[in-house]
């Protein structure tokens, strides 16, 4: 497995390096930690009437996340080995999968979540698999048949509609 | 003997037909979900959670609604056997152990060997882990009503202490993703004093975040992305079991009686700890490296090399269910999810669900004798189908699967919000994993860290902010010190192996 792994590690240039990721990553969460502080000293942090206030157990939540950020940022830097994060190739495919996701999600509030997903998954299968469109469509038409039978016929739980629900009365 | 009349209790209340053809269908799902990348237990968990809420108000409804769940979460255990030896993919991070001598002894043709070793060793291990909590949980939770809100935060304390002082890379990291977690659960409505806070003014943060949109983001979308990037080519034997084979193999193992025992031993001790079932797999395969008569075959495909591995596994991820039951303190970011059901159902698990919804807990301790049971019928019987689900290409199934994460983030509260939460979570998800960032006690904070905080602030409250609350009881003491130590070990480990 591990040869495996050696293998694709090394499959072209690197796309951005493991110390930038990890100096990236430490400096967005003191980021987030110290907003949490923030936020806890404008609701008060101490010792209130009826005890501790709001901000007082979330005040040492964000200062941990802050000194642990601290931490992880110092290591990061220290970071000499020169391992790739990921390579070109590899962030290449999983925009493949991440961007197509954002598209489908922004469409489902337009299309309702049964037709986005059978397009989705339609697309998905012609762009990366290359599929023939006869399978294409009977495999996307057939899962979201399906799972609108198990959600909406089966367990009757809200989801999401659009024009072709109403096109059809299904609403 | 009060807790075997218990258990025949719920055995009666559990044996319908309805229940058993959920525990069928749980168990199905759970091994599909166990052998797919992107769907492991936990958040299969979190997307049919919505799809109860409807199953647990009626009369009964519960125990019928917690048995598909952890039904679930059985055949996750048993499906990530396969994946580990037809393909070498450790489908659960328990099962890593598993590819050691699996996946040697299927390249060898031994595939069905190593199957029926691996799902009856399973099998041996949760039996094992299910007589534990049905003797041991009562016990635990009679002690456990005494507790105040010092013990609890102690018992919080000493899980998330563990995580930190088990940690195999940089404890930082864990610390991070820790109170990552305490700081999302802390977002909206604070619980006690109704100030709202850490919303930054935006309207929609004000309901909190969701523990099951960010387990379906965090697993689901993460593990997708992960996936996509190893690459999608799956190569690996056939899944054939026959008869015959299994039961040229069940004679074979009771030889392996030793290991057994031991491996059953280390996963109960190890799956009361948080986190507890990969550590406890690896250490029971070391042990019985170490301890075999064929030591030198390991690693080429011997099958005591499967047994150790799995036995453990499934022992400590049967007993975690102990401290979820007795203290409300789930031991996994499984059981964490199955707590959030519970508290969704209107449930407080802890000691007091002993005391007033008895048959609640019997009726689930019930269900984990027989739901193994059917584990193991379904598991021996199907591994074919599983194998060639397996084999679907992923530019097929990956696009269903986000699908499917997407509904199932939707129906937790029908708010498009949700979905786009489950995506960010995708995304951190996946980073985190890269990083070495620990998943699993950020999903625990943010399930607990309400209850934490809230134990907290009473347990201070009453000592007007001195911290010595929490030594004022010979539990809370105890505990809370056990915890510290547990903490600082990495530091003192690691200034004991400069010097050595």
């Amino acid at each position: 497995m591990s040869q495996d792994q050696e293998q694709h590690e090394q499959e072209g240039p690197s796309a951005v390096s493991n110390r930038t990721m990890e100096m990236s990553v430490a400096a967005i969460t003191f980021v987030l930690g110290a907003m949490v502080i923030y936020d806890s000293l404008r609701i008060g942090s101490g010792w209130g009437e009826e005890g501790p206030k709001a901000g007082y157990f979330p005040f040492y939540v964000g200062l941990l996340i802050c000194l642990a950020s601290v931490a992880n940022f110092v290591k990061g830097m220290g970071d000499k080995s020169g391992d790739s994060f990921v390579s070109r190739s590899q962030a290449r495919d999983v925009l493949k999968v991440l961007l197509p996701m954002f598209v489908y999600v922004f469409f489902i509030k337009f299309l309702g979540l049964y037709l986005a997903s059978a397009i989705y998954i339609a697309c998905f299968m012609r762009w990366v698999g290359k599929y023939s469109w006869g399978k294409v469509v009977t495999v996307s038409v057939g899962v979201t048949v399906g799972f609108f039978l198990v959600f909406d016929t089966w367990f009757k739980v809200p989801i999401i509609k659009g024009p072709l629900e109403a096109l059809l009365g299904l609403n | 003997m009060e807790e075997l009349n218990s258990l025949m209790g719920g055995f009666a209340q559990t044996m319908t037909w309805f229940n058993i053809a959920l525990m069928f269908g749980g168990i199905i799902l759970g091994i599909l979900v166990g052998v797919l990348p992107g769907l492991g237990g936990a958040n299969a968990i979190a997307i049919l959670v919505p799809l109860t809420f409807g199953m647990a108000q009626q009369p009964g409804g519960q125990v019928s609604a917690i048995i598909l769940l952890s039904c679930i979460y059985w055949g996750a255990l048993f499906g990530g056997a396969i994946a580990s030896i037809l393909f070498n993919i450790p489908g659960e991070p328990w099962s890593v152990a598993t590819t050691f001598d699996g996946y040697p002894m299927s390249q060898q043709g031994r595939t069905g060997e190593a199957l029926t070793a691996a799902f009856t060793s399973s099998f041996v291990g949760a039996a094992v882990g299910v007589m534990l909590i049905t003797f041991v949980s009562p016990i635990i939770a009679k002690f456990a009503l005494k507790f105040g809100p010092a013990e609890y935060f102690a018992v919080y304390f000493l899980t998330f202490a563990a995580f930190i002082g088990m940690a195999k890379g940089n404890p930082f990291k864990t610390v991070v993703a820790m109170m990552l977690g305490f700081a999302l659960a802390a977002v909206g409505t604070d619980t006690v004093t109704g100030t709202i806070r850490l919303t930054f003014g935006i309207t929609e943060m004000l309901k909190g975040f969701d523990f099951l949109i960010a387990v379906i983001g965090l697993f689901g979308i993460g593990e997708i992305l992960q996936t996509m990037e190893e690459g999608l080519a799956i190569k690996g034997a056939e899944g054939k079991l026959r008869f015959q084979v299994v039961w040229e193999t069940w004679k074979k193992l009771p030889a392996y009686w030793l290991t057994t025992i031991r491996s059953s031993v280390v996963g109960c001790l190890m799956g009361i700890v948080p986190g507890g079932a990969t550590p406890a797999s690896f250490m029971a395969y070391g042990l019985a490296q170490r301890f075999s008569k064929n030591s030198a075959g390991f690693r080429k495909g011997e099958m005591e090399g499967v047994v150790a591995p799995e036995t453990a596994a499934h022992a400590a991820g049967t007993s975690a269910l102990i401290p979820m039951l007795t203290l409300g303190v789930p031991g996994s970011p499984t059981a964490a999810v199955l707590l959030g059901a519970l508290l969704i159902w209107g449930l407080q698990p802890g000691p007091l669900l002993f005391v007033e919804q008895k048959e609640f807990v019997w009726g689930l301790i019930a269900s984990m004798y027989l739901g193994n049971i059917v584990g193991l019928i379904v598991v021996l019987t199907t591994v074919p189908w599983f194998a060639m689900i397996l084999r679907i290409p992923f530019s097929i199934i990956g696009p269903i699967i986000i699908v499917i994460c997407a509904i199932g983030a939707y129906t937790v509260h029908s708010s498009m919000l949700d979905v786009w939460m489950m995506l960010i979570f995708g995304v951190i998800g996946y980073v985190f994993k890269k990083l070495d960032y620990p998943l699993a006690p950020l999903v625990l904070a943010l399930v607990l860290g309400d209850r934490a905080e809230e134990n907290f602030r009473n347990a201070i409250k009453g000592s007007q902010g001195n911290l010595s609350a929490f030594f004022s009881s010979g539990i809370a003491a105890t505990l809370t010190t056990l915890g510290i130590a547990l903490m600082v070990w990495p530091i003192i480990s690691k200034f004991f192996s400069k010097k050595g």
